[in-house]
């Protein structure tokens, strides 16, 4: 089995990695840089919970593998948050709304929300069906996942009116 | 890790990637992953070398001369379905593309690949089988084109010999009053079809169909083009006479989620459902 010598930026750090040809991202992920938060389920592409940004877009890391990715920039859940944040808007919004359970579905989730609210500040219930629609969640039935997004999508507007950078506008009680 | 190991390769050009690909029968192309990977992890597959096409320069392209759209190999699903001129040029396509997995595998899944890996239950097969597009493969032996009626084989199986690699797909431009419609009923949204249609409609001056083109996803063993459909239509015949031929010819798959007469009874709700919304976007 071949290895390969990977280059790529993770959550603004750049790391050179050596990795066998089937090393998945999600597993170089979480073993190699520790990012745990990047959650295997289904390992096959359906469950979302592997999401992660790359190159700017959402994608499963466990059906793209690690030397797939070299020469590119990933996000996990683990980045998104601002310097001097503890959570970014749409984390204290789910945090707030309840929009979770086990929280196993959570980061792939959040991270598909960032996404949708990036391409559409202020989502119609369609559009946010289908961004969320490859996120499998058992516990919730999406209704306060759902209303998560919505308080997201208001409270990062909100920001933008006031012409803040994008911090949340509450605080952990 | 959860695949079997292989060797990975990501050669520079098309030529190196058919020196790797001769005479080994242990190898397969990797173009976006999205339905090879999930093979690897589940171990239905077990190659001894993958060859990623990402590196080759030239295969990314969207080319449209003529009345011809040409997409390259690596072109990705999401790509494609956001650019505009393709949705101008084929917007069955675009219509097609909405409906492949989620966003989060469009992201990173190609249209070569999709259309390489023919699984019968794919959307964009049946767009290259119902616009009569073709696909541009090179071999040892040089570049050929192949149509798509000759493309799909069966399950699974196209045309492409052993040491061909798709370079291309070729389309051809959608005449203006022309509307498309891709419908599916899927047990969850972004599964499977358990039956689907693909649609397009073209009208002429007088508001008369002028051509309407019917390919099934899902219903049998590859992408069923519906000409009895089509000819109804074209003939003069209401939509929803015309999509009660949507399963004349078609010898369904059977398995226990979905009966063969179920699946033939969703192949003329689709076929319907598709047809309706075409017509009404061509304008």
């Amino acid at each position: 089995m071949s290895t390969h010598t990977i280059r790529l930026t993770v959550n603004g750090h750049e790391h050179v990695a050596e990795v066998p040809a089937r090393l998945t991202l999600a597993d170089f992920l979480r073993e190699r840089l520790d990012l745990t938060a990047t959650h295997l389920g289904c390992e096959h592409g359906v469950c979302g919970a592997c999401t992660i940004l790359l190159d700017g877009e959402t994608a499963r890391s466990c059906i793209t593998l690690a030397a797939q990715a070299d020469g590119s920039e990933i996000v996990t859940l683990e980045g998104i948050a601002g310097d001097g944040e503890d959570l970014h808007p749409v984390q204290q919004a789910f945090w707030d709304r309840h929009g979770m359970q086990c929280g196993f579905c959570t980061p792939g989730i959040i991270l598909s929300t960032i996404e949708l609210l990036d391409e559409h500040p202020q989502p119609t219930r369609e559009q946010i069906d289908e961004a969320l629609g490859g996120h499998l969640c058992r516990c919730t039935g999406y209704v306060k996942i759902v209303e998560a997004v919505q308080e997201a999508a208001q409270a990062m507007s909100d920001v933008r009116v006031v012409g803040r950078s994008p911090t949340p506008t509450r605080t952990r009680p | 890790m959860k695949p079997a190991p292989f060797d990975y390769a990501a050669p520079t050009s098309v030529q190196d990637a058919l020196g790797l690909l001769a005479g080994n029968d242990g190898a397969k192309i990797l173009a976006g992953g999205q339905s090879l990977i999930p093979l690897l992890n589940l171990r239905l597959a077990a190659p001894d070398l993958l060859i990623d096409l990402r590196r080759i320069p030239g295969l990314d392209g969207i080319t449209r001369a003529g009345n011809e759209l040409t997409i390259g190999a690596t072109v990705r699903q999401r790509r494609a379905e956001r650019d505009p001129a393709v949705r101008e040029a084929a917007p069955l396509l675009t219509a097609a593309l909405a409906e492949v997995g989620h966003p989060q595998i469009r992201s990173r899944g190609t249209i070569g690949g999709s259309i390489a890996h023919a699984d019968p239950a794919a959307e964009l097969p049946a767009v290259l089988v119902a616009l009569d597009g073709r696909v541009i493969a090179r071999g040892p032996g040089g570049e050929r084109a192949i149509a798509a009626a000759d493309f799909y084989r069966g399950f699974l199986t196209t045309a492409l010999a052993d040491d061909e690699i798709l370079l291309a797909i070729v389309l051809p431009v959608a005449p203006p009053r022309t509307g498309a419609a891709c419908v599916e009923v899927a047990q969850r949204a972004g599964d499977y079809a358990a039956c689907g249609a693909v649609a397009q409609v073209t009208l002429d001056d007088a508001g008369g169909v002028s051509d309407a083109r019917v390919a099934l996803i899902g219903a049998t063993d590859r992408p069923f083009r519906a000409y009895a459909v089509e000819e109804a239509i074209v003939g003069g015949e209401s939509i929803a006479a015309a999509a009660g031929h949507a399963a004349d010819g078609v010898e369904p798959i059977d398995d226990p989620r979905v009966p063969i007469a179920y699946r033939s009874h969703l192949a003329g709700v689709v076929t319907r459902r598709a047809l309706e919304q075409a017509r009404s976007r061509a304008t």
